[in-house]
């Protein structure tokens, strides 16, 4: 069943037309992954989804429901997580401050506590600096810092802005696992990456994005033979 | 920075003497010496005019003889020397230069009396020569202190502070011990009108601090971790305990203080709200008022025209009131404030930063412009303002005069700080803190900005109109004049000062910033440059600021610790 439903989205920035009429579906339960060029208009939607862009035309639906008539915070409250490009945690406060604020949205005392043992079992870095200022910790252990808040807000869609965006080789490794992990645990997920090998290796199905416009959309496994993505996204000849 | 490789260098020292002269110059040249002289702090040793000179000449001392690390004592106690001659003889030039050609011209506090002072009264030349061995040997003196190992050394300082502060405050203390205890005190103070303490009292208070501190920190003694260590009960007896004393002082303190002092009380009070309030608007929520002053005169207007009595068709009076009582036209001033607080809030609501700021000092100035203008002359008395403000009054008990007045103000700041403590630990304060550090995230966890700001700006508005309604209570009438820009600075100073989003830092800095001045009414005159002085200091030493708020403390502490993204404060007072 279809938990996102994005139908011919059109965003712009004043007169920049960055999104040019986007649909696509996520289902729950699902793994999906946008890939494409820097500039693409990847981030873009990503916003607009969360409501941070109003998209000038196009609906966008969570089970159903149309999303227009909400704002951000709202859209978070129903469950439309996201963790933004670049990481982006509260540097000035601590891994277990930055988690209690990801849960900002909910009121169940107990159910935060529970939620940030969970990230903790996902992340075992973050529980040992649990009391470090954020930002000092490293790019990497950042980057778990702000999937592990966004899962604080218990998105039932989770939305991933290049995870794995300036990371070294190992940690990219790792991050990605995590994801799979998270995927295999029922959470539904769709993962904007520039890095589309990775990307499509662990992804159950997943669109192309090209200067605003979705240019191709299969399952994971066809687009990695799909010849266009190998030359264009895969770096090979 | 090897602490083994022997540094020492000449023109390092020189440098340091001639940045220190410079300064020394310039405090001369601006007439704070000459003023400063006028308050004696040894009757008849020494004024705090001198003592400035003097201080600017140690501190290039202790600094010069910080650089010279690994050196022998000698070469550390001369290094301090030269620094302090080299300053010495940037005033002994000025000296010279001004027995020659007439700098009154452009400097026009370049007087005889200043020449007098800086030449110890013994003519230009042997005077000069004077200045120069001093100069010297106060760099010594500074060299020395740093040498010092580090207990004596707080030791010495803690107690010539509290020297200087009490004979500062000789006055007010002679006020205050009032008729019978300073007869008993009176060996303590210069005589025959000289300001200042006596020698006998300063060598005594000095030796009284000194031992107690030396004592004090001998015994390594932290409260908070003593009570710590205390079972459950009694440290619940120890807190009671002492909240109890504080309120005790509190309570009781107009009768210590006297109306002079509890006059001075009050304004620290009104800015201690003040600050309260936009602590909470910069502080708390990240968002740069520049034109907060704007509530509290909308707060003090409001007050004004609910109850003034000056009502008529004559000169000076206004055309209509309402005319409630104090208590009537209190909760409609904060009203009216968190009111202006939403609707400057709604169009700043997508502006962040310095956009922010310019806007809201436009407000703070349309506001003021208002009030002056003649457009609404007959509702609030325009440039003539408005007088015969109504007083509080419970019972019999009138708010009318500074010893009662107080335990309004005191109402007004327990109240506020009571309601700042409790909203920084609550949601809206959890939202403020995360809207402060990345507002898009803020938004991306589900924080609604258009009310958390809002909520932000009325907040701090009603602390402000609060300590405006009782501001023109307290004076009785309101001019628009009392509104300046002035005041938002002042508030933003002492936030600064004091440290950003820290509640008991907004007193500490109301108290350094509001307080001095008022005791020290030759300050008035150098009340800016003092400031920016002092927030240069602060951002230079200290940019956390007095009594830091955790997250701010915890993060320059972190960086220093973790030396991974050291602040570009921390590198400038690097030991280089
Ligand atoms: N705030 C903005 N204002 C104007 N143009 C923007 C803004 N943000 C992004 N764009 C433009 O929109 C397009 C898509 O950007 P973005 O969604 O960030 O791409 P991606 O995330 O795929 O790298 C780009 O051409 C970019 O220049
Ligand atoms: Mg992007």
């Amino acid at each position: 069943m279809a938990i996102l439903e994005v139908e011919n989205v059109h965003t712009y920035y004043g007169n920049i037309h960055a999104l040019k009429g986007i649909s696509l579906t996520v289902n729950e339960g699902e793994n999906v992954t946008l890939i494409g060029a820097n500039g693409a208009g990847k981030s873009t939607l990503l916003k607009t989804i969360s409501g941070l862009l109003h998209p000038k035309q196009g609906m966008i639906r969570l089970a159903g429901e149309d999303l227009a008539a909400y704002q951000a915070h709202e859209i978070v409250g129903k469950g439309v997580v996201q963790a933004p490009e670049g990481r982006r945690v509260f540097g000035r406060l601590t891994v277990s401050e930055n988690l209690e604020m990801g849960a900002y949205t909910r009121v169940d005392r107990s159910g935060i506590a529970d939620g940030i043992e969970h990230v903790f079992t996902l992340f075992p870095r973050l529980k040992e600096r649990h009391n470090q200022v954020a930002g000092t910790l490293s790019g990497g252990e950042q980057q778990m810092l702000a999937i592990g808040r966004a899962l604080m807000a218990r998105p039932r869609v989770l939305l991933l802005d290049e995870p794995s965006m300036g990371l070294a080789p190992i940690l990219v490794q790792s991050i990605f696992e995590t994801i799979v992990q998270l995927h295999a645990a029922g959470t539904t997920i769709l993962l904007v990456e520039q890095n589309a090998r990775m990307a499509l290796q662990i992804a159950d199905r997943g669109y192309v994005l090209q200067t605003g416009q979705i240019i191709l959309s299969d399952t994971a496994g066809n687009l990695r033979q799909n010849e266009m993505v190998q030359k264009a996204y895969l770096g090979m000849a | 920075m090897k602490a083994d490789k022997y540094r020492f260098t000449v023109p390092d020292a020189m440098r340091l003497g001639l940045i220190s002269g410079a300064g020394a110059v310039l405090v001369s040249l601006v007439g704070m010496v000459k003023v400063f002289n006028e308050r004696g702090i040894i009757a008849g040793v020494v004024s705090l005019g001198q003592i400035m000179i003097l201080l600017i000449l140690l501190i290039a001392g202790y600094i010069a003889a910080r650089r010279a690390t690994g050196g022998s004592r000698w070469a550390g106690l001369l290094q301090g020397g030269l620094a302090g001659l080299a300053a010495g003889a940037c005033l002994a030039a000025l000296v010279l230069l001004g027995s020659v050609i007439n700098l009154r011209a452009m400097f026009v506090s370049a007087s005889p009396e200043l020449y007098k002072i800086l030449t110890f009264d013994q003519g230009v030349v042997t005077g000069a020569g004077i200045l120069l061995v001093v100069s010297a040997a106060v760099g010594v003196a500074g060299a020395l202190l740093r040498q010092l190992p580090s207990r004596p050394r707080r030791t010495v300082i803690v107690a010539s502070v509290w020297m200087l502060t009490l004979g500062l405050l000789q006055e007010l203390l002679r006020l205050t011990l009032g008729g019978d205890a300073i007869r008993v005190f009176r060996w303590m103070f210069g005589t025959g009108g000289q300001k200042g303490l006596s020698i006998v009292g300063a060598v005594l208070v000095f030796a009284v601090v000194a031992v107690v501190h030396y004592q004090w920190t001998a015994r390594n003694v932290n409260p908070r971790a003593w009570t710590r260590s205390l079972p459950p009960d009694r440290q619940r007896a120890v807190r009671w305990g002492s909240l109890a004393l504080v309120a005790l002082i509190l309570f009781s303190l107009p009768n210590i203080l006297g109306v002079y002092l509890s006059e001075v009380a009050n304004a620290i009070g009104l800015f201690v709200l003040l600050g309260l309030g936009l602590n909470i608007v910069v502080g708390f929520a990240g968002l740069l008022d520049l034109g907060y002053v704007a509530f509290f005169a909308i707060g003090a207007y409001v007050m004004g025209v609910a109850t003034t009595t000056a009502v008529g068709t004559g000169s000076g009076l206004i055309v209509y009131s309402p005319g409630f009582n104090f208590w009537q036209a209190l909760p409609l001033a904060v009203l009216a404030s968190v009111l202006a607080g939403v609707i400057l809030g709604i169009p700043v609501l997508k502006m962040r930063g310095d956009y922010l700021a310019i806007v809201t000092l436009g407000f703070g100035e349309i506001i003021r412009i208002l009030a002056i203008s003649d457009f609404l002359k007959p509702y609030i008395g325009g440039s003539q303002g408005i007088v015969g403000v109504g007083v509080g009054q419970i019972g019999s008990f009138a708010f009318d005069e500074p010893q009662s007045l107080y335990y309004l103000v005191l109402a007004g700041c327990l109240l506020a700080a009571f309601v700042s403590t409790r909203l920084k630990d609550s949601r809206i304060g959890r939202a403020w803190m995360a809207m402060r550090e990345d507002e898009d995230v803020a938004q991306a966890i589900g924080i609604d900005l258009v009310k958390t700001k809002l909520l932000a700006f009325a907040t701090g508005a009603a602390f402000s109109g609060l300590s405006g309604a009782i501001f023109a209570s307290k004076l009785g009438s309101i001019y628009p004049h009392s509104f300046s820009l002035l005041i938002s600075i002042n508030a933003l100073s002492l936030i600064i000062v004091g440290g950003m989003g820290s509640i008991p830092g907004v007193i500490i800095g109301a108290l350094a910033l509001a307080g001095l001045p008022e005791l020290l009414r030759e300050f008035a005159e150098f009340r800016l440059l003092v400031y920016g002085a002092a927030l240069m200091a602060m951002m230079l030493l200290r940019p956390e600021g007095l009594w830091p708020e955790e997250t701010r403390r915890r993060e320059l502490h972190d960086a220093a610790e973790g030396g991974e993204s050291e602040p570009a404060s921390e590198a400038a007072v690097g030991t280089n």
